[in-house]
């Protein structure tokens, strides 16, 4: 199984946190993380990202070769609603998807 | 396989507490909690890697219609998999349904062989896992047979 790289973490003061998510002007968005796992194959999660988000095949295939190589990659990002969505549709394809915070 | 794999995803849903808000509203809530059978955690991944509130939260709100599609898909294969073999013809939308329920066979395959990515094609014969390893890499190779033939169109 491939070790996926540490995350770091930042403190996010919750009420802070709160504000920005009802008001929408916090600055830092949320993004949508593709992990790599030793069972999706390199053509099926290159189509996957190019079905779901209707990127290119060059901009879907550097993806897949970013998460294969460096065990992750960020593959959308916005408000926690659209990334919410996207991960869900990821884990509909079977792809480890998280959603975080941008640091 | 495809038959195993809505086996458990029916005992997910069956394990899912009833409630009766639910029951009056149909908006069905799935439970907070990831699954503890290993294959069912891997097709029902967190949505965040620490905040369990929030992933418990997203869990609750996504996993009834994951569990849907996913059943969904093995019932296309299911239904258009001639029961004596033979040749198929499917649409693209019946093709996407065999990706998806190919690809949640493997992921469940993979995770009780405990595939790496360094796997040797073949285990010693001595290991128990051998003769189930050539059926992971022959699902492999339908899969990207189907991606090549879904790409190429």
């Amino acid at each position: 199984m491939t070790t996926p790289v540490e995350l770091e973490q930042t403190q996010v003061d919750p009420a802070l946190d709160l504000v920005a998510d009802e008001t929408g002007t916090e600055d830092r968005p949320w993004l949508t993380i593709v992990w790599n796992d030793p069972v999706n194959l390199m053509s099926y999660v290159t189509y996957i990202f190019q079905q779901l988000f209707g990127y290119s095949r060059e901009k879907a295939t550097k993806l897949m070769l970013d998460v294969h190589h460096k065990g992750r990659a960020v593959v959308s990002s916005g408000s926690r609603e659209k990334v919410e969505i996207d991960v869900a549709k990821l884990h509909g394809a079977g792809l480890w998807a998280t959603m975080q915070r941008d640091t | 396989m495809v038959g195993q794999i809505r086996d458990l995803l029916a005992a997910r849903v069956a394990a899912t507490p009833r409630d009766e808000l639910a029951d009056l509203t149909g908006v069905i809530a799935g439970p907070t909690t990831a699954p503890t059978d290993r294959v069912l955690a891997r097709l029902l991944p967190d949505f965040h890697r620490e905040d369990t509130g929030l992933s418990g939260g997203m869990r609750a709100l996504h996993e009834p219609e994951l569990l849907a599609a996913k059943d969904g898909a093995a019932a296309v294969v299911l239904e258009t998999c001639p029961a004596h073999g033979g040749r198929i013809r499917l649409s693209e939308e019946q093709a996407q349904a065999w990706l998806t329920a190919l690809n949640d066979v493997r992921l469940a395959l993979g995770t009780v062989l405990e595939v790496t990515e360094d796997m040797p094609d073949e285990l010693p014969p001595d290991d128990p896992r051998t003769p189930h390893l050539a059926v992971y890499h022959w699902l492999t190779w339908v899969q990207e047979s189907l991606i090549q033939a879904l790409i190429s169109t």
